[in-house]
C-alpha cells in the first residue's frame, strides 16, 4: 500500500519534472528567438526574407549582408559600413575603460583606508552621480565640450564616459575595499611602504577579480551606449550603436533587413564576446551595481 | 618629519581630480540645467529669466502628457513583468535543475546587448510585413494578425516587451542570488514541521526576499525612467507619438524642435522622479554602514 | 628612567572621546599589557603608539624621544596583528623582508636578516611558501618573525593569540614570555583576555572606556584592585563581590551580609583599619576571591584570620584539579573553590572558610576600594 504511494509519487513527480524542464527550455527558446531570428536572416538574401518566413534556415546561403554591412552599406550619407564606427568605438571604448577604471581603484583605496572627515559625504555624492538621467546634463555637456574644443571628437567622448562612469567604478572598487583587510594596510605603513606602494604592491595584487568586473562593466556600457554618441558624436567619433540606427533607420530605399541583422550583430559582437567569455563577472558587476555601497 | 604630513594630504589630492569632475558634471550640471529650465532658452541658451513659465508651459502640452501617461504604463508593466517573470524562472532555476549552467547564460545574454541591438531585432520581428505575423501566414495561419507596433494605442507595449525581453533575466538572476543566500537550516527546520514545498516558498522564502524585490524595483524604476535607446531604435517614438517617453520628449523639445527651455524643465522632471526614488533607498542602503 | 612615556594622551573621533587623559610609562625590557573589556579603547592606545592613529591630545616618547609627528615606519617599533596581516601575494620571506625592501637594503643583506629570524622562530622550511598555506600558528610565527626582523626600540601585539585555539593559545603564550626573557626587548602587548595580562605582563594597565582604571604589577592588580571594575574584570572565575553592611563595636569592625535563610552571615573583619570603623551602619561591597573561600582542610594555614561558616550548597562543578561549589549570601551567587575530593553534596550545607586576609572591602557609591 506504502509501496504503492510512494510508486504513485514517484510517477507524478517524474511528470512535475518534465512539466518543469518544458517550461525552463521554453523560456529558453524566447530569449534566443531574436539573436536566431538575427543570425538566420542576417545569411539570406533580401529576396528570400520577402518571400519567405523570418524563421526558416536560409536555402540560399550567403555572407553578402555581412560583407555590406561591415564595408559598403550606406550609413548617413555616405556608403562607408559600420567599419569606421566600429574603429570609433573601440579608440572611445579603450581609453574611457582604462582611465575610469585606475580612477575608480584610486578614489575606493582612498575611501576604504585613508579614511578622512567628510569622506562619507564625497563618497555619497559620487555615488549618486550613478542615477542621474543623462538628459539633465546633455546641455551643460554639450557647451563645455565646446569650450574645450572636444566637441564631435573622440577624446570629447572619453572625457564623457570617464566622468559618468566614475560613479560605478568608485562604488565597485570601495565595496571590494572596504572587505579588504585594513591591518594589511597598517602593516605595510610600519614597514614604510608610501600610499602608492602600498595600492602597487599590497591592493592591486589582490584586486584581479574586481579589476576584471569593473572593465567588463565599462566596457559593456560604454559600447553600448547610444546617448552621449548621437549627442556628442561627429563623423570621426560616432560610436557603433550610434551608426547602426542610422542604418536601419535611414528611411530612403529598400530596407534591406539582412544587412541590418548583420550590422546589429556586429554592433552586439564585442560585448556578447566577453559575455560569453567571462559571464560570471559580468552578473557580479550587474549585482555590485544593483544591490548596495 | 614631513611624511606624516604628507600621508594625510596625498590621498586626499589623489581624490580630488574624481570629486571636481563629478562636482562640475553632475552637480554644477543639474543646477546649470535647472537655471536654463528657467529662462527663455530656444535653440541656443540665452539668459532670459523667465521663472516657471516653461514648467506650467510643459504641463499644458498634450505631448508631455503622452510621455508621461507611456512612462506610467511602460514603468508599471516592465517593472511588475520583469519582477514576476524574474522570480518564477529563479524559483524553477532553483529545482536542482541539470544544465543550470546552460540554461541562466541564455536568460542573461539580452542584458550584454545594446538596447540598439535590441530595439532591431524586435523592430523587425514584430514588424506585420516581414515578422512574426509574416511567417505566420506563410505557414498557414492567414487569420492571424500582431500589428502592435503599427499601432497608436498598443504600441507602447511593444516596447514593454522588448524591455522585459532584455531585463528580465537580469532579474531571475538577482533572485537567485537571494534563494541561494537563504540559510538552508531555515528550509530544513519547515520541512520537519512539515511544510511543502509550495507553502516554504510562500510563507518563508519569497517573505525574505524583500530585500531583493526592493532592489529589483529600484533598479528597473530608474531603468525605465531613463529608457531612450530602445524606444528610439524599436519605433522611433511612433507611430506618431504612440511612444514617445520623457527622455524623448527632452531630446526632440531640445535638439529638434529647438525649445531647449521646456526640454531643459522636463529633463529636472525627470531628475526629482528619479531621485525621489534613489535617495531614499541609498540612505536606507548606507546607513547601517555609516559607522567606522 | 622610563622608556615608553604616555602622557594626558587623549583621542577623539569626531565627537567621541576614546582615550580620555591616559598617563602610562614602562622601563626598558618592561613587558606592558594593556587589558580591558571590547571598546574600552586599549587598541586604539595601541595604535596611537604605533602612529597609525594620530592623537588629539598628549605626548608619546619612546627613548626620550617624542614620536607625536613621526611615521609608523620612523618611530622604531615593530607591530603583531591580530589577524597577522600577512601580505597574500608574497611569500614568507617576502612578508619577512619587505620593510628592509622599501628602505632599500641589499638583497644579500635581507637574506641573511631573514634566514636570522627564520631559525629563531624554527620556520627557516616555510620561507618559499605563500601564507594561505600555512597553518594559524605557522602565520603567527611568520608575523612575529616580520616584527623581529626589525630588531625595534619597542614590540607592539595587538591581540596576537585570539585566532589561535586553545591549545596553541597557550604554547605561543609561553613562547612569547621565552622570547622577550631572551631578547630583553620592551613589550607593549592589547588583550581582551586577563590571563593573558597576567601570565605575560610586567606591569598591567587596566583600561574601561578610555579611562586608565589601575596600572600595576599583576601581584597588586589581582590582590588589590583599585576599585570594582578591576575586581570583577581581572581573576577567573571572578572574585566574589557581595552586598554587605559594617558593624563596629569600638575598634572591632564586623562586615554583615544577609541571607535568603537563617540569619545573616556576620564576619570579623579583624584587619586594623581605623576609618573603617567610622563607617559603621554603611553599606560595602565586600569582595572575596573563590580561592580564598574553600573547604576548612584546604584553608591557608600561614593566614592570620580565617573564619569557618555554615553555607548552604546550590550547585558542585568539579573541574578535576579543584572542585567549585556554588552558595547564595547577599542575594549573589558565590563561588568557593574547594580541593577536588571535599566532601560536599549538592543541596546541603557545607562549612567554608574564608580568608579574610585575602578579602577587600568596596565603597559601593564611589567603586573605589576602601580596605
Amino acid at each position: 500500500m506504502s509501496a504503492d504511494r510512494m510508486a504513485g509519487a514517484g510517477r507524478s513527480n517524474k511528470l512535475l519534472r518534465a512539466l518543469l524542464y518544458s517550461v525552463l527550455i521554453l523560456f529558453a527558446v524566447y530569449y534566443l528567438l531574436p539573436l536566431y531570428v538575427m543570425l538566420v536572416n542576417s545569411v539570406k538574401p533580401l529576396e528570400e526574407i520577402r518571400q519567405g518566413d523570418m524563421l526558416s534556415l536560409p536555402t540560399l546561403f550567403t555572407l553578402e549582408p555581412w560583407a555590406k554591412a561591415w564595408s559598403s552599406a550606406q550609413i548617413g550619407v555616405q556608403p562607408t559600413g559600420l567599419k569606421p564606427y566600429f574603429l570609433n568605438s573601440v579608440l572611445m571604448v579603450v581609453p574611457a575603460v582604462t582611465i575610469s577604471t585606475v580612477l575608480g581603484a584610486l578614489n575606493g583605496y582612498i575611501l576604504t583606508k585613508w579614511r578622512f572627515r567628510g569622506d562619507d559625504v564625497i563618497f555619497g555624492l559620487i555615488l549618486l552621480s550613478c542615477f542621474i538621467p543623462f538628459q539633465i546634463a546633455l546641455i551643460p555637456a554639450a557647451r563645455i565640450l565646446g569650450m574645450l574644443g572636444l566637441a564631435g571628437t573622440t577624446t570629447g567622448l572619453i572625457l564623457i564616459h570617464v566622468v559618468y562612469g566614475l560613479g560605478f567604478t568608485t562604488l565597485f572598487f570601495r565595496n571590494y575595499y572596504a572587505a579588504f583587510p585594513t591591518e594589511l594596510v597598517r602593516a605595510a605603513q610600519i614597514d614604510g611602504a608610501s600610499f602608492f606602494q602600498i595600492f602597487r604592491r599590497i591592493l592591486l595584487p589582490s584586486s584581479a577579480p574586481i579589476i576584471v568586473v569593473t572593465v567588463i562593466w565599462q566596457f559593456t556600457n560604454i559600447w553600448n551606449d547610444f546617448l552621449f554618441g548621437v549627442s556628442f558624436g561627429d563623423f570621426d567619433s560616432l560610436p557603433m550603436t550610434v551608426a547602426l540606427n542610422n542604418l536601419v533607420s535611414s528611411s530612403g530605399g529598400v530596407k534591406e533587413y539582412n544587412v541590418h541583422f548583420a550590422g546589429a550583430i556586429l554592433a552586439a559582437l564585442p560585448t556578447l564576446v566577453v559575455y560569453i567569455v567571462s559571464g560570471r563577472y559580468f552578473v557580479r558587476g550587474l549585482m555590485a551595481g544593483a544591490v548596495k555601497g | 618629519m614631513n611624511r606624516n604630513r604628507l600621508q594625510h594630504i596625498i590621498p586626499k589630492l589623489v581624490l580630488s581630480p574624481s570629486l571636481a569632475l563629478i562636482l562640475i558634471f553632475v552637480y554644477a550640471f543639474i543646477l546649470y540645467t535647472f537655471y536654463l529650465s528657467m529662462t527663455d532658452s530656444r535653440m541656443l541658451p540665452s539668459y532670459g529669466f523667465v521663472g516657471f513659465e516653461n514648467y506650467s508651459k510643459l504641463w499644458g502640452l498634450r505631448h508631455w502628457w503622452r510621455a508621461l501617461s507611456n512612462l506610467a504604463i511602460f514603468g508599471s508593466l516592465y517593472i511588475v513583468i520583469c519582477s514576476v517573470l524574474g522570480l518564477f524562472l529563479a524559483i524553477l532555476l532553483d529545482q536542482k535543475i541539470r544544465g543550470e549552467g546552460f540554461l541562466r547564460p541564455i536568460y542573461l545574454y539580452p542584458m550584454a546587448l545594446s538596447f540598439i541591438v535590441t530595439g532591431t531585432a524586435w523592430k523587425w520581428f514584430l514588424d506585420p510585413g516581414i515578422g512574426l505575423e509574416n511567417t505566420m501566414h506563410q505557414w498557414g495561419w492567414t487569420g492571424f494578425e500582431f500589428s502592435w507596433i503599427k499601432d497608436r494605442t498598443l504600441a507602447i507595449y511593444t516596447v514593454v516587451i522588448a524591455a522585459v525581453w532584455q531585463s528580465s533575466g537580469f532579474v531571475m538572476a538577482m533572485f537567485l542570488a537571494g534563494l541561494r543566500g537563504v540559510d538552508s537550516e531555515i528550509i530544513k527546520a519547515a520541512q520537519i514541521d512539515g511544510a511543502s514545498n509550495a507553502t516554504i516558498y510562500r510563507r518563508i522564502i519569497i517573505p525574505m526576499m524583500r530585500p531583493v524585490f526592493l532592489s529589483a524595483f529600484v533598479v528597473l524604476a530608474h531603468l525605465a525612467i531613463k529608457s531612450y535607446d530602445l524606444v528610439v531604435a524599436l519605433t522611433g517614438g511612433g507611430p506618431g507619438q504612440a511612444t514617445e517617453l520623457p527622455a524623448t520628449f527632452m531630446y526632440s523639445y531640445t535638439f529638434t524642435r529647438n525649445q531647449m527651455g521646456i526640454g531643459a524643465s522636463s529633463a529636472i522632471i525627470m531628475l526629482v522622479m528619479i531621485f525621489s526614488i534613489i535617495v531614499p533607498y541609498l540612505y536606507s542602503e548606507l546607513k547601517p554602514g555609516r559607522q567606522r | 628612567m622610563s622608556f615608553l612615556k604616555i602622557e594626558k594622551l587623549k583621542k577623539s573621533f569626531g565627537r567621541v572621546e576614546v582615550l580620555k587623559g591616559i598617563d602610562l610609562e614602562i622601563e626598558e625590557g618592561g613587558f606592558l599589557v594593556l587589558v580591558g573589556p571590547s571598546g574600552c579603547g586599549k587598541s586604539t592606545l595601541l595604535n596611537t603608539i604605533a602612529g597609525l592613529e594620530t592623537i588629539t591630545d598628549g605626548t608619546i616618547s619612546i627613548n626620550g624621544r617624542s614620536v607625536n609627528d613621526l611615521h609608523p615606519s620612523e618611530r622604531d617599533i615593530a607591530m603583531v596583528f591580530q589577524s597577522y596581516a600577512l601580505y597574500p601575494n608574497m611569500t614568507v620571506a617576502g612578508n619577512i623582508g619587505f620593510g628592509m625592501e622599501i628602505r632599500g637594503v641589499a638583497k644579500a643583506e635581507r637574506d641573511a636578516a631573514i634566514a636570522r629570524v627564520a631559525e629563531t622562530l624554527q620556520i627557516g622550511q616555510l620561507l618559499d611558501r605563500k601564507p594561505s598555506q600555512l597553518s594559524g600558528g605557522q602565520r603567527q610565527r611568520v608575523a612575529m618573525g616580520r616584527a623581529l626582523v626589525r630588531e625595534p626600540q619597542v614590540f607592539l601585539f595587538d591581540e596576537p593569540l585570539s585566532n589561535l585555539d586553545a591549545k596553541l593559545r597557550v604554547d605561543m603564550r609561553t613562547e612569547i614570555k621565552r622570547l622577550h626573557q631572551r631578547m630583553g626587548t620592551t613589550i607593549v602587548y592589547v588583550t581582551h583576555d586577563q590571563i593573558e595580562a597576567m601570565t605575560l605582563a610586567t606591569r598591567i594597565a587596566v583600561l574601561k572606556d578610555g579611562v586608565l582604571q589601575q596600572f600595576g604589577t599583576p601581584a597588586e592588580i589581582y590582590a588589590r584592585p583599585a576599585n570594582l571594575f578591576v575586581a570583577d574584570f581581572m581573576g577567573s572565575p571572578s572574585m566574589n563581590l557581595i552586598p554587605a553592611t559594617l558593624d563596629a563595636d569600638g575598634a572591632d569592625v564586623a562586615i554583615v551580609m544577609k541571607r535568603d535563610e537563617g540569619a545573616p552571615l556576620v564576619l570579623p573583619y579583624a584587619k586594623n583599619v581605623p576609618e573603617l570603623a567610622a563607617r559603621k551602619g554603611e553599606m560595602v561591597v565586600f569582595g572575596i576571591r573563590p580561592e580564598a573561600l574553600t573547604d576548612p582542610d584546604s584553608a591557608d594555614r600561614n593566614a592570620r584570620h580565617v573564619s569557618e561558616l555554615d553555607c548552604d550548597i546550590e550547585v558542585i562543578e568539579p573541574a578535576g584539579s579543584d572542585t567549585f561549589a556554588v552558595t547564595r549570601i547577599g542575594g549573589r551567587e558565590i563561588v568557593a573553590r574547594l580541593r577536588a575530593d571535599a566532601p560536599i553534596i549538592a543541596g546541603q550545607k557545607a562549612r567554608l572558610a574564608f580568608n579574610l586576609d585575602k578579602a577587600v572591602l568596596f565603597d559601593p557609591q564611589t567603586q573605589l576600594r576602601i580596605a
